[in-house]
């Protein structure tokens, strides 16, 4: 380059470039902007060396620390797992009775439970266990396949008409669609029915007698003689106020013209032990037992 | 002044230029090109389906409804994550994603490993109107899916896409597309024993929208939905969560 040229007023030099008698003044970038380009290559250089970073063909730079995504995430879950053994040994190795019996306890698996029931179950029972239609209320004590913590605890495992070997399996035939009961015969079973719990609404129907009869007949072997239901086969108790599908007239025919099969999946493989013992007794728990 | 070697890079419009894109090709370099090279950026599993075309199906209808933009469907390797939805996503299950639809933003939870969750009812009733059962949920309806009968006829072509993008499909696959996705929500019909046999006894062949008679949208994302997380248990294998631990907040 030729002779530099200084600018009369800053001392700047300039490019040499001159538009209209202005020069353009060779002004160097800020200390700080510097700064910081070269404390950013240093930690560059830093992170190269103890982080993983260059690819190297098949292979790539492990870097001093030997930094695992995997490993750290396994280790804090450990670490976790750790922290809460002094409390989760005990609920495992206590039976239900025994956790029921520590408040403790049961103020860690109260705390504990509602997370894993708002992860897990409050999508179709509600954040509350109140449930929707098809959808059981867990607070109303009516308990299909038993309501102590250890029948809950299984209900929880395996399923209802699940994918599990073991799952529970209950359906209601479809007596209407299937051929099994006249149009007037549903009708006749459905007043029997929604008379047990509302008999005064349905006082004087003269269906319900002809309903007794049919119910007798086809309806007894699983829900009971007395329409109490029965837990060995998950049929409802139809003489208390609560419905899953739904207890006015056109639902109580819906269900037993076509029939019922609810599914609950089985949370065995996707919950640990110690999540599902939490479960049934914080469910136990929504429902006041029994 | 001395001339510094920048300087002279300005100066040459073709070096320049050349400099430009050998730098800037430097991030793919390091982050896409070793993923052909190291073995261990994709893991192995050999239980790996691919997606049966009603899937395939619902997989698109989740493309075009643009569930991406509220759902991812990866699963970091964070503490609470783990803890929440299950073992940590790994390459290999998006093997056969094409896209990948791992999202980048959760306004819902991730659905990574949602299959098996919850009830087949459930997903209808939730799609159908999801304030009917999470009174909560801010996600909009997706009622007509089940309204909308789901198209057949152009399925062989999207496997056949797939096939040509390196998915495993068979040429049989490919042929019985439209046969296999009716067979797949008709359980008690002649079309349901080959979905089986093409894609393994595991495969959930039933009614997801709970009419067997006519298969429609709702069919398919059901279907979808049912197996993420499904199509190989390799993540299982990796679970760091087996030792009797339970979830936080």
């Amino acid at each position: 380059m030729a002779l530099e040229k200084h600018d009369p007023v800053t001392g700047q030099t300039t490019t040499g470039h001159e538009w209209n008698g202005i020069e353009e003044l060779d002004t160097p970038i800020p200390r700080v902007a510097l700064f910081f380009l070269v404390t950013t290559a240093l930690f560059a250089l830093g992170y190269w060396i103890l982080m993983p970073a260059w690819p190297l063909g098949v292979t790539y730079t492990r870097g001093l620390l030997g930094f695992d995504q995997r490993e750290v995430v396994t280790r804090q879950v450990e670490t976790a797992a750790a922290e809460r053994a002094g409390w989760a040994d005990r609920v495992m190795a206590l039976d239900y009775a025994g956790v029921q019996a520590d408040p403790e306890l049961m103020r860690i698996v109260g705390e504990t439970g509602h997370a894993l029931f708002g992860d897990n179950c409050a999508v179709c029972h509600g954040t509350d266990g109140r449930g929707s239609r098809g959808f059981p209320d867990l607070t109303a004590g009516a308990w299909l396949w038993g309501g102590e913590p250890e029948t809950i605890h299984e209900t929880i495992r395996v399923g209802i008409n699940s994918g599990h070997d073991e799952t529970r399996m209950s359906q209601m035939m479809a007596f209407g669609r299937d051929g099994v009961l006249e149009r007037e015969q549903v009708r006749a079973v459905a007043a029997y029915v929604r008379s047990l719990s509302q008999p005064e609404a349905l006082a004087g129907d003269a269906r319900i007698e002809e309903g007794r009869q049919i119910f007798a007949e086809n309806c007894a072997s699983c829900h009971g003689e007395d329409a109490t239901g029965m837990v060995e086969t998950g049929a409802p108790n139809l003489t208390d106020d609560v419905w899953i599908y739904g207890g006015d007239a056109q639902s109580v025919y819906a269900s037993i013209h076509g029939g019922r099969q609810g599914h609950m999946p089985h949370w065995e493989g996707r919950l640990k032990p110690l999540d599902l013992k939490i479960l049934a007794l914080y469910v136990h728990g929504l429902g006041g037992g029994r | 002044m001395p001339e510094f070697f920048h300087r002279k890079l300005e100066r040459s419009a073709i070096g320049f230029v050349l400099a430009i894109i050998g730098v800037s090709a430097i991030g793919g370099m390091v982050e896409i090109a070793p993923l052909f090279t190291i073995d261990e950026t994709v893991e192995e599993a050999p239980d790996m389906r691919v997606y049966t075309p009603l899937e395939l199906a619902g997989r698109n209808i989740y493309t075009r409804e643009g569930c991406y933009a509220c759902h991812s469907q990866m699963i970091r390797t964070l503490r609470d994550e783990v803890e929440r939805y299950g073992p940590y996503s790994l390459a290999v299950e998006s093997q056969y994603d094409r896209p990948m639809l791992w999202g980048s933003k959760r306004t819902g939870p991730d659905l990574a490993r949602l299959g098996g969750k919850y009830s087949d009812a459930w997903h209808v009733a939730h799609l159908v109107n999801p304030r009917d059962v999470v009174p909560e949920s801010v996600m909009p309806r997706y009622g007509w899916l089940q309204r909308n009968t789901l198209r057949i006829d152009d399925l062989p072509r999207h496997l056949k896409a797939m096939q040509r993008l390196g998915v495993p499909y068979t040429d049989e696959m490919v042929e019985s597309a439209a046969a296999d996705a009716m067979g797949q929500a008709a359980p008690d019909s002649g079309f349901a024993a080959g979905v089986a046999g093409r894609y393994g006894e595991e495969t959930n062949i039933r009614a997801f929208d709970g009419e067997p008679g006519r298969l429609t949208e709702m069919d398919a994302l059901v279907a979808y939905l049912q197996i993420l997380g499904r199509l190989t248990d390799a993540a299982h294998a990796t679970d760091a969560v087996e030792t009797g631990s339970t979830q936080d907040e």
